[in-house]
């Protein structure tokens, strides 16, 4: 029972709380009576049963509760705040639905996700901001859980979503779908949180404390909501494909004694061959679309992987091709930095080399990756020497035990000159 | 509809001297920006400052009042200039403030009014 209550509110929650904001006119009403709805249901559900369409019982619920809560504040303090509320927010909405006639919600449910989507990822909003709301009021994820999925604590989470809300409602955010104009920039940032929440989730799988919320699954469990929503948006897929192939790899990535494989000794038997289809399948999709994008082409890169059986066996020649076109939708550091990666595997560790060299490294001083691909090459190009040092650069940015057990074993491996 | 304080930003110290090239095409562009503004209706008021060198900073503790030269915030970063407009939401505000950035040829603060 417990199960069943848990999974019907992570399923319900974003949906409710997303058509009440509309409804009521306000985030933390909406929450609230989500919240009280949810409690009521776990205590009627255990003596009669789930109901036969628990989202309409929790959204009817809900609205309840938020109407005799603004009742009891309208009598208590501040008659003319709600008075405004109502008359402000009600009437803004273009189509108040038949509450009672639950079929007739669906549609509007589904705009009003979309609603959410955009405002939680509001460009005036900082990142870990966007992130932090999209879970709590879409993923229906409690602020505790948050917190512990992004290691701050409870407080500080709590802090970052009032301060959220209170400067979308300050500022008079509206709740609706951008306007054509708008929508490309607008997706970029909900597409942007959603990934970010996915690659959060993926790095922090080694060492994950007991309980805490896997933040790779609710990242493509919003995937799929956020492909459902916008069908006919190529970028909306490529990342949901994107977001499927990698965790594909996800069982083959930590080996028996907890440490990270990295791509190329894979055990590739253990990829999940089921998200590998689905994964395949979105992109054969987005193909047919003709309109190439930067997590279509990720996407596409990540599927040339998964039809490799090894990685001599990939492609090489396509994944270089590929990152070249992804250059020029995402010109930046990080992708010439894979894109040289592959030249190595394509042309050996010399060319790998080369190409690394070209990149303005600037940029990459800090990051890791870019120091632990460079010892690689050098090492594999017979430089050892530089190649340590390379190793040293890398480790010292290094703060997951993981990876720094790793590159300290590549470091040792070395052959002395 | 909800008021808005758009607050345009200088990095250093400026000097007002509208005879360079550079100044007359922003002068140019804002005057463009404002003349829509008041054809649409988001104009409700606005203005350029004088440098921060022409500042005086009062200041009252205990109902003794005092004076001192120069801004109130010894920073590099000064406001050289605002406009306050109406909008019916944060989005159309932020397009107004995008514009309005491009035309003055800086960066510019969005911050909604109080009560506004």
């Amino acid at each position: 029972m417990a199960d069943d209550l848990d999974s019907v509110f992570r399923r319900e929650a974003g949906p409710c709380t997303a058509t009440l904001i509309r409804i009521l006119g306000d985030i933390d009403l909406a929450e609230d009576a989500v919240a009280e709805a949810f409690a009521v249901a776990a205590a009627n559900w255990k003596v009669h049963g789930i109901p036969p369409n628990p989202g309409g019982w929790i959204m009817l619920t809900a609205r309840n509760r938020a109407i005799d809560r603004i009742r009891r504040e309208s009598t208590r303090d501040g008659r003319q705040k709600t008075a405004a509320r109502l008359q402000g927010d009600l009437m803004n909405s273009d189509h108040n639905p038949e509450l009672d006639d639950l079929d007739a919600l669906v549609d509007v449910v589904r705009d009003d996700q979309l609603r959410l989507m955009f405002l939680c990822c509001h460009p005036s909003l900082a990142p870990d901001a966007q992130v932090a709301l999209t879970l709590r009021l879409l993923g229906g994820l409690q602020t505790a859980e948050i917190a512990r999925a992004f290691l701050v604590p409870e407080a500080t989470m709590a802090q970052r979503l009032v301060r959220a809300k209170r400067k979308l409602r300050d500022n008079h955010a509206p709740y609706r779908i951008p306007s054509e104009a708008d929508l490309p920039d607008r997706l970029d940032a909900v597409l942007g949180a959603i990934y970010l929440v996915y690659t959060e989730g993926h790095t922090a799988t080694f060492g994950v404390a007991l309980g805490r919320v896997d933040l790779s699954v609710e990242a493509i469990r919003l995937g799929r909501v956020l492909g459902q929503l916008m069908p006919d948006e190529p970028e909306a897929t490529g990342l949901l494909a994107l977001m499927l192939l990698t965790q594909a790899r996800q069982p083959a990535r930590v080996g028996a004694d907890g440490t990270l494989v990295r791509l190329a000794e894979q055990d590739r038997t253990g990829w999940d061959r089921s998200l590998i289809e689905e994964g395949h399948r979105l992109v054969r999709a987005c193909l047919r679309w003709n309109q190439p994008g930067s997590y279509q082409i990720q996407a596409a890169i990540a599927a040339v992987h998964a039809d490799a059986s090894s990685s001599d066996d990939t492609d090489w020649s396509q994944v270089v091709a590929l990152y070249d076109q992804l250059l020029t939708f995402s010109p930046n550091a990080v992708v010439a930095l894979n894109r040289a990666i592959a030249l190595g595997e394509l042309r050996g560790p010399a060319a790998g080399l080369a190409a690394l060299e070209a990149v303005d490294a600037t940029s990459l001083a800090d990051y890791q990756p870019y120091h632990a691909t460079r010892a690689d090459l050098l090492s594999r190009a017979g430089l050892p020497d530089d190649a340590i040092a390379a190793y040293d650069e890398a480790i010292a940015l290094t703060t997951n035990a993981t990876e720094l057990a790793f590159l300290q074993r590549q470091r040792r491996s070395i052959p002395h000159a | 509809m909800a008021q808005y304080l758009l607050s345009v930003w200088h990095d250093e110290e400026y000097v007002v001297d509208f005879t360079t090239p550079d100044a007359q095409r922003t002068v140019a562009q804002v005057g463009a920006f404002n003349e829509e503004l008041q054809r649409t209706g988001a104009w409700v008021f606005a203005g350029g400052l004088q440098p921060t060198s022409s500042a005086t900073t009062i200041r009252c503790s205990g109902g003794n009042v005092s004076m001192t030269d120069g801004p109130y915030a010894e920073t590099k970063e000064q406001m050289g200039g605002f406009w306050v407009i109406e909008a019916p939401d944060l989005d159309a505000a932020l397009a107004l403030a995008k514009r309005a950035s491009v035309a003055c040829e800086g960066p510019v603060e969005i911050r909604p009014m109080e009560g506004g």
